[in-house]
């Protein structure tokens, strides 16, 4: 059990290590002088110039070999420093991230919990209701064939233009000062309900889809066969069927995260919710290099958590992991 | 009869033929290539034209409206779905093509040093959120054309191929007439060609689709954040266009909602081509 986990963690470092290691070429290696085409942006500014070129070439540390820089940069990341947004100024991106990310997770943590049950439960209904199944299928290959942009803006246009029920901008009213008032929270959740609803929605048709063909598959496999000749009721043998599909259900959790959390960064910009997506396309916008840098490595940093959080419950759903680690079972 | 013995010898080509899914599938995305070929004769205007007044809803001149400015939307989207199809199509294939070589390998030496080591970088590149390197790849590169945006795309689209295929690979492997083939000392190139792709040509298909489509929906989320082709047209720019010029808000729907209808549409149109044919190789699922 110890071992499985240890496995998959080895990977995840390794992983992580590349993903520092690409992060810090982002503004090294990126054509056309990225660092002086910035200089040349804020010469107009008073002092602008020197205030940059001394954080540059300090955050940089320009003047040293590659390998000094790329050792000094991970030694400034275990500090906890990402060096000085440049387009929200002297703030730390750092900071920056800190609030932002806590939008990204409000969003994705209940979207992809919420979807992955109801979505099970749904697939595993239509794999049973060949009524169900027919009405049902076309609306979930539509969903799961959406781009996650396109289908925000549909959502936004039906909601938040044509009915009006919702805002499509923003985490929170702009006259609300953020805090643990009622009013904060009511015009948080109001604006918070459209971009999960489209989080939800969107992956609601893949889960539903494979659960249904997991049935299928399930209900025809000899165990089934054997138990309907036993005499075993139905129920006995979806629920056996249903159990046998959450698997890889939850592996194909794991498989998607990357992509979930893709859709959540386009959700964000549709909505202009300032998560973690949000905020990159503004830093490439503003060529905000330390920003980029930031946002990316937190990204990572969020799919690597989820995906080890997916594999501890792998681990508790299914007793032959444990067991094959452990050296129970050989 | 002629024709009896002719669907007798491809009797999978004529169960995909009769899936009424694929049928369905089919049709949806002859119409779309039809769209993209014809759609352009069918309007006197160019992508950049002024068509008329602006803010009009679809009519009868103007089948997907006006934009703000008075361009005719459905011209853009039918060019836009031109260089959208040829982006799926280049990206798809090197995706499948580079999943598949590595899935071969990785599976033929399953458990040796040479299959940790793909996999080991499979499982780096899966976990790396796809969408995020995409950005930073795009923003590399200052000029990007069709085919430089379809290969940063395959770049990021090949791992789960590779995972794919390579558990194919192990399942076949070990099949007597892989082993015949390898006491004949036969090269591995032809091995796997011969005996272990051919083998999985299906497979291959099926995951070639979900390629081809997958790889043309992360190509249009580069191009709506406004990391596409930096000269030419494209699906995901006039979906941009539309969303930059807030025609949601406006309410100009035909213009914000309709480009993506098409795009959705030519997604969905594949994936009932992958399911029917997911039903026509594994009659277990034919059943219901």
């Amino acid at each position: 059990m110890g071992k499985y986990l240890s496995k998959k963690l080895i990977i995840y470092l390794i992983t992580f290590f590349v993903a520092v290691t690409i992060d810090w070429a982002i503004p090294r290696f990126m054509p056309g002088e990225p660092i002086g085409m910035l200089l040349a942006r804020f010469q107009g500014m008073e002092g602008g110039r020197e205030i940059l070129e001394s954080q540059f070439v300090q955050a940089f540390g320009l003047d040293q070999p590659l390998i000094e820089q790329y050792f000094s940069f991970w030694k400034s990341l275990f500090s906890g420093d990402l060096g000085i947004s440049i387009y929200a100024f002297p703030k730390p991106v750092m900071t920056i991230i800190r609030e932002a990310i806590i939008f990204d997770i409000v969003i994705l943590v209940p979207a992809i919990l919420l979807s992955w049950v109801v979505g099970n439960k749904l697939g595993a209904y239509s794999g049973i209701n060949k009524k169900a199944d027919n009405l049902m299928m076309p609306f979930f290959y539509f969903l799961t064939s959406s781009p996650y942009f396109w289908f925000a803006m549909v959502i936004a246009f039906v909601f938040g233009v044509r009915i009006g029920w919702f805002p499509i901008n923003s985490a929170y009213g702009s006259t609300i000062r953020p805090g643990l008032t009622l009013s904060f929270i009511l015009s948080f959740l109001h604006h918070w309900f459209l971009p999960f609803l489209t989080m939800f929605l969107v992956q609601l048709g893949g889960w539903a889809i494979g659960m249904r063909n997991m049935i299928l598959y399930e209900r025809s496999a000899n165990y089934a066969r054997y138990m309907e000749s036993l005499g075993a009721s139905d129920r006995l043998i979806r629920s056996y069927g249903f159990r046998n599909g959450v698997l890889p259900q939850v592996t194909g959790l794991a498989l998607r995260l990357s992509g979930i959390i893709g859709g959540a960064l386009m959700t964000q910009i549709v909505f202009a919710y300032p998560g973690l997506g949000f905020i990159m396309l503004r830093a490439i916008m503003n060529h905000d290099y330390f920003l980029i840098q930031g946002t990316f490595l937190f990204i990572v940093i969020l799919v690597l958590v989820a995906n080890f959080l997916v594999d501890i419950a792998y681990m508790v759903i299914d007793p032959r992991v444990r067991y094959s680690y452990s050296g129970e079972v050989s | 009869m002629a024709t009896g013995a002719f669907w007798k010898k491809h009797e999978n080509l004529y169960f995909a033929l009769t899936n009424p899914k694929v049928i369905i599938g089919l049709s949806l995305f002859l119409l779309m290539i039809l769209l993209a070929i014809l759609g352009p004769m069918l309007t006197p205007y160019q992508y950049d034209d002024f068509a008329g007044a602006g803010y009009q809803p679809p009519s009868r001149e103007h089948f997907f409206g006006t934009t703000i400015m008075g361009k005719d939307v459905f011209t853009r989207v039918a060019l836009g779905l031109r260089s959208t199809i040829l982006v799926g199509f280049i990206a798809g294939t090197v995706a499948t093509l580079i999943g598949c070589i590595i899935g071969f390998l990785a599976g033929y030496y399953g458990g040796k040093f040479i299959d940790e080591l793909l996999m080991m970088g499979t499982n780096i590149f899966l976990v790396i959120p796809s969408l995020a390197l995409l950005i930073i790849l795009s923003a590399y590169l200052q000029y990007r054309g069709i085919v430089v945006m379809s290969l940063i795309v395959a770049i990021t689209a090949w791992p789960w191929t590779a995972r794919a295929v390579r558990s194919q690979t192990l399942s076949i492997k070990n099949q007597e007439y892989v082993n015949l083939s390898r006491i004949s000392a036969l090269n591995l190139f032809r091995i796997l060609k011969e005996d272990i792709a051919a083998n999985m040509f299906s497979y291959v298909f099926m995951v070639y689709i979900l390629q081809f489509s997958g790889t043309i929906l992360a190509a249009v989320g580069l191009e709506f954040i406004g990391l596409g082709p930096t000269e030419g047209i494209s699906l995901g720019l006039v979906i941009k266009n539309a969303f930059d010029w807030n025609a949601i808000q406006l309410g100009l729907w035909w213009w914000a909602i309709l480009p993506g209808l098409v795009l959705t549409t030519l997604v969905v149109a594949l994936y009932f081509i992958n399911t029917g044919l997911d039903q026509v190789f594994n009659p277990r699922l034919r059943e219901l």
